[in-house]
């Protein structure tokens, strides 16, 4: 590797076009966004502008977001997005275990088929969940077919959690399956070996050593589902919001910017939270490094 | 005791055990029913698409024949095509930048790269939102002629995939051998035709497997297209989105089947890109 100064021209060429993008369409319309949090809107002739701002105002968005109403909704997005993790985390395990034990000529294809729904767009697959679950969908049909239901499985919190499960189990299964991949199976063997029977090797040696990939799983899960908007917008609607949700109303419907950048900013912070955690824990786990 | 082990009794022979079989059955049909139901349903000919009524390629006309359907298809192509030719150019140079060189801070620039890729979809497009608002950027980009109108979602498109595309050639310079770079100077050649003889074909397959990676981004991009996109321009996910309001209709189904297999074979060709050759090339 060279050093910057050997070769100053060719530095800033190869750095400039790429940090000068970041810096003006992603750094400054996040410190726009800063600014407008502790904004208001402008009142001119004793009406609320609708187009116009008072910059700098003070911290009153950041006092409402901390109202009850939104508090509650942030806690329950905390809470579905910890459910949907902890489903995802048990759906994806077994199946990063079987694809590192499976046999090498079924491995490729095995990923293949985990990955690839991650890569068909988001919204066609949350509509395709909504043919499933609606109340004349498959699911419904096949009950109704044995004398059950209709049931309303769409628009409450079940659909937005089995939603985000389906959405993002993929990034759950890969940081498992890298990990997994590399453990050292004679590991397991000595354990099987010296009388420990599997339950106990799974829950002693297995999982204590595969650590790292499971915490990498979590935070790639928890933080996209924390911010989610489209999975509880078409499968919760009304019943099931979450803090994306509001954000969006505060951006289009209710045209509060000034709270929506204070709420987007609550979200951001959450998020740098859960990836802090995640630093701090790798460091202490001892396992499989991902 | 010679007892004869059966497939699936062996202590780490976990990948035949018949409970895991059953519960990889179990978890793919779920994941996979939904989807294939989609496709299925888009040759169906009832039109609340409930129940199976009959083979038939209506939809596909059907779809083919809504203009404002096909628009936002052009419009979404038209995008994901520019904002990849940019990311990729972009993502290879930071990609270049971070193989090549050590400088100060570079863990905090890693860092700066990686946060498009961290920061929830919905807090940067609102922050995009506003950012072309305030600077007009909104009022001028709509009135322009297309596809200059589109400027503004391919401006935010770059700026989420390129970071992307630079950790994917990244890891391929990685297996760079620099020796190769030093022959072919002691060999007479420029930096230039170096880099344009050695380095650059060496990248091929980061770049086109970062480029694919890029392109199913930008096509796929819901929330961050809804945010940036003037009331007049309208791409196919947010098409889809204000259609999907509305209620399911086989429609939808043709349409996001032509999606599908949009993105499915990009996928598959950006992996197969993407894997380890076996071969001593390179």
């Amino acid at each position: 590797m060279d050093n910057w100064k050997d070769n100053r021209s060719v530095f800033w060429t190869l750095a400039g076009p790429g940090t000068f993008w970041l810096l003006v369409f992603f750094i400054l319309p996040l410190g726009f966004l800063f600014v407008m949090s502790f904004s208001d809107k402008a009142i001119i002739n004793g009406e609320v502008s609708i187009t116009e701002y008072d910059y700098l105002t003070g911290i009153s968005n950041y006092i409402r977001s901390v109202d009850t109403l939104y508090l509650t909704i942030i806690w329950k997005s905390i809470w579905v997005s910890a459910l949907a993790t902890v489903l995802c985390l048990l759906t994806a395990y077994p199946i990063a275990f079987g694809i590192c034990f499976a046999s090498e000529k079924w491995k490729p294809l095995l990923l293949l088929l985990v990955v690839l729904p991650f890569w068909i767009n988001l919204l066609i697959r949350t509509y395709a969940l909504i043919a499933v679950f609606r109340s004349q969908g498959y699911v419904n049909l096949a009950l109704g077919a044995v004398g059950l239901g209709p049931y309303d499985m769409l628009y409450n919190n079940f659909a937005v959690i089995f939603g985000l499960v389906y959405v993002y189990m993929p990034f759950m299964v890969l940081p498992l399956y890298a990990t997994i991949e590399r453990l050292d199976k004679s590991y397991l063997e000595a354990s099987l070996d010296l009388g420990a029977s599997q339950f106990t090797t799974f829950l002693k040696v297995t999982i204590p050593l595969t650590m790292p990939g499971i915490i990498t799983g979590v935070i790639l899960v928890f933080i996209p589902c924390l911010g989610s908007f489209l999975t509880p917008d078409l499968l919760g609607g009304a019943n099931a919001i979450m803090i994306g949700n509001v954000i969006e109303r505060q951006f289009k419907a209710a045209n509060d910017w000034p709270f929506g950048a204070a709420l987007s900013f609550m979200l951001m912070y959450a998020t740098f939270a859960a990836l802090m955690l995640r630093a701090f824990l790798a460091k202490r786990s001892a396992g499989v490094d991902v | 005791m010679a007892e004869q082990m059966k497939p699936g009794s062996g202590p780490l022979d976990y990948g035949n055990r018949l409970w895991l079989k059953v519960l990889f059955g179990v978890i793919f049909f779920m994941l996979y029913v939904p989807i294939i139901t989609l496709v299925a349903f888009s040759f169906n000919t009832d039109r609340r698409g409930i129940v199976w009524r009959g083979f038939t390629f209506d939809n596909y006309v059907k779809a083919w024949n809504n203009s404002s359907l096909i628009e936002a298809m052009i419009n979404s192509l038209m995008i994901a095509f520019i904002a990849t030719l940019i990311a990729t150019v972009l993502g290879a140079m930071v990609a270049l930048m971070l193989w090549r060189f050590r400088f100060p801070f570079k863990g905090a620039y890693e860092a700066f790269m990686g946060l498009p890729i961290v920061i929830p979809e919905i807090c940067m497009g609102v922050a995009l939102l506003l950012f072309f608002n305030e600077t007009g950027m909104m009022t001028a980009v709509v009135a322009m002629p297309w596809p200059l109108n589109l400027s503004n979602i391919i401006i935010a498109h770059v700026a989420f995939c390129f970071p992307f595309v630079a950790i994917v050639v990244r890891s391929r310079l990685v297996g760079f051998n620099r020796q190769l770079e030093e022959a072919s100077k002691d060999l007479g050649a420029s930096e230039w035709q170096t880099f344009w003889k050695v380095i650059v074909p060496f990248m091929m397959p980061g770049l086109v497997a970062g480029a694919l990676l890029a392109f199913t981004l930008s096509l796929d991009d819901f929330v961050i297209t809804f945010f940036t996109s003037g009331p007049e321009t309208v791409t196919f996910p947010v098409k889809v989105y204000s259609l999907v309001r509305r209620g399911v209709s086989p429609e939808i189904n043709a349409a996001s089947t032509v999606l599908i297999v949009i993105t499915v074979v990009a996928t598959v060709l950006a992996m197969k890109l993407q894997a380890p050759q076996k071969s001593g090339k390179g």
